[in-house]
């Protein structure tokens, strides 16, 4: 009898032991919502897939009235386009100062202790202030997503960057390479791949801070909807909404792993040996 | 023939510790000078002096009568034992990567007719190496000793003064480990290379070398070991031609 731990699902069986434990939890919902209904049918904590989807109708498909735009979409673009201007940033940012602080001490020495210190702040707690100084407006959204996920990803890269053994940077010293040249072509492409997995890494965290902001002070977006409509109990919109979140997310994971592997093949040696 | 390297009275310090003393060496052009010693002897820091990557406590090390800027330099090849291969270029893009700086300050890479041109010279020395049929793989996807001659390719490209080895062929097979001795044997004749190489591999220190250097410490104070640091106790010219049986004192560290 072989040893449990050597058991490996493969192929269709590995995606089907995946879809049960998924397929299970739907199943008990639909049981639960419908049987509470079947007690009492104005309950809305469990609201029924019936209910749920003549809201999505309402929410996905058509026109509200009264600001002439389908408000799921509306919502999505507001969130997507504060998340994608915030992750700009921090990307942009992070591949600046953590090559810098990777491959120069004088950098590490110099701003090492800024971003150890900024990094250690819940951002959250700095929410008031941001809307303080910035506004109620977009800017103080993004830049609670920038201040949120930056230090971590510079770090990440930096620490990345430290990592490439010294035989590297010596041998490309000895090919004639200046400290211009190496951070290009020796530490810049060697952190690329690391810059995908740390943001994709982020993208959780990031989520966080945009609905929070979003929950707080807005008038559209996928947060300030849920916020918004939890004040009628609305069950209903809210759980679409977070299933949609849901799949955002694993879309833009499942893209940036994808990206990662056909921009860096050298990154990815075949798997499995 | 004229010294191309020379240490004067080199000291090596950290704090009170004495890692090489008093070493006193000129290498000649042309040379194969393999080094040996047991751990701990200062073979990494006689290294690491050659290379620039620290300075001497007292005394100079001088290439072409100048002294050395503590500071790898082109004048100055090497080959570790690993990771001497960039891993996101190429095999043709590693040999490349020594033109490209040269060529290109700004952005580390020409360009146009330049670029085929140094091609086709990266090329000629892969083939060389034995990697005529590898130009466009990845390191990873070369065996230890593939990637071994692409970091010799790497190297000469530029046609260094001098060639360092650091235990080169230390992690290889013995059968690709003697491939190995005839290509760099080959390529040391041809291109009249001055090759100083750190092996712990003494059978390999006599086959290969035109000398061969034994850094040991002189002197061993029990009470205080590390206040004698290592210098060079042997120092035996070879011929290559009459190949010498290795001396009973260094046959027994082997």
């Amino acid at each position: 009898m072989r040893r449990l731990l050597n058991v490996r699902p493969t192929g269709g069986w590995r995606f089907g032991l995946g879809l049960i434990p998924l397929l299970a939890v739907a199943l008990i919902y639909v049981i639960a919502s419908s049987a509470w209904h079947a007690a009492n049918p104005t309950e809305k904590v469990l609201p029924t897939v019936g209910a749920m989807a003549a809201e999505i109708k309402v929410m996905a498909i058509d026109t509200d009235p009264q600001t002439g735009a389908i408000p799921l979409w509306q919502d999505t673009g507001a969130s997507l386009r504060r998340m994608g201007i915030g992750l700009g940033i921090a990307t942009a940012t992070t591949l600046v100062l953590g090559l810098m602080i990777g491959v120069l001490p004088l950098a590490r020495a110099a701003i090492g202790p800024l971003v150890s210190a900024v990094a250690v702040i819940p951002p959250i707690a700095v929410l008031p202030v941001l809307f303080i100084t910035l506004g109620l407006g977009e800017t103080a959204k993004i830049a609670l997503i920038v201040l949120g996920v930056t230090p971590f990803m510079v770090r990440d890269l930096a620490g990345h960057v430290a990592a490439i053994p010294e035989e590297q940077i010596v041998k490309a010293q000895t090919l004639g390479a200046s400290t211009w040249q190496i951070a290009l072509r020796v530490a810049l492409p060697q952190a690329l791949p690391r810059l995908f997995e740390s943001l994709r890494l982020s993208l959780g965290p990031a989520w966080v801070f945009l609905i929070s902001a979003e929950a707080i002070a807005s008038d559209v977006g996928l947060g300030y909807r849920i916020f918004l409509v939890r004040r009628y109990l609305a069950m209903d919109i809210i759980l679409p909404y977070v299933a949609w979140i849901a799949l955002l997310a694993v879309g833009f994971d499942l893209i940036l792993v994808a990206l990662n592997r056909r921009l860096f093949p050298w990154a990815h040696p075949a798997r499995g040996r | 023939m004229s010294a191309i390297l020379a240490f004067r009275n080199v000291w090596v310090e950290y704090g009170d510790k004495i890692v090489l003393e008093k070493v006193d060496l000129g290498v000649e052009e042309g040379a194969f000078v393999s080094i040996v010693g047991p751990s701990g002897a200062g073979k990494s820091t006689f290294l690491r002096l050659v290379l620039g990557q620290e300075a001497p406590t007292r005394g100079t090390v001088e290439l072409d009568g100048a002294p050395l800027r503590p500071e790898p330099g082109r004048d100055r090849g090497v080959v570790f034992q690993r990771y001497s291969v960039f891993p996101h270029l190429s095999a043709l893009d590693n040999v490349l990567f020594g033109l490209d700086c040269a060529g290109s300050m700004a952005l580390g890479r020409l360009s146009g007719a330049r670029r085929r041109e140094a091609k086709a010279k990266a090329a000629a020395m892969l083939e060389q190496v034995g990697l005529g049929a590898a130009l466009d793989v990845f390191p990873a996807q070369l065996s230890g000793g593939m990637q071994q001659r692409l970091a010799i390719a790497q190297a000469l490209i530029l046609h260094p003064r001098i060639l360092l080895l650091d235990e080169p062929f230390g992690a290889l097979d013995p059968g690709v480990r003697l491939d190995m001795h005839a290509l760099i044997s080959g390529l040391w004749r041809e291109h009249g290379l001055t090759i100083l190489m750190v092996t712990h591999d003494i059978k390999e220190a006599f086959k290969l070398g035109t000398r061969v250097l034994a850094l040991d410490k002189h002197r061993h104070d029990p009470q205080a070991p590390h206040r004698y640091g290592a210098r060079v106790v042997h120092d035996f010219p070879l011929d290559r031609k009459a190949p010498m049986a290795i001396p009973p004192e260094l046959a027994a560290a082997d």
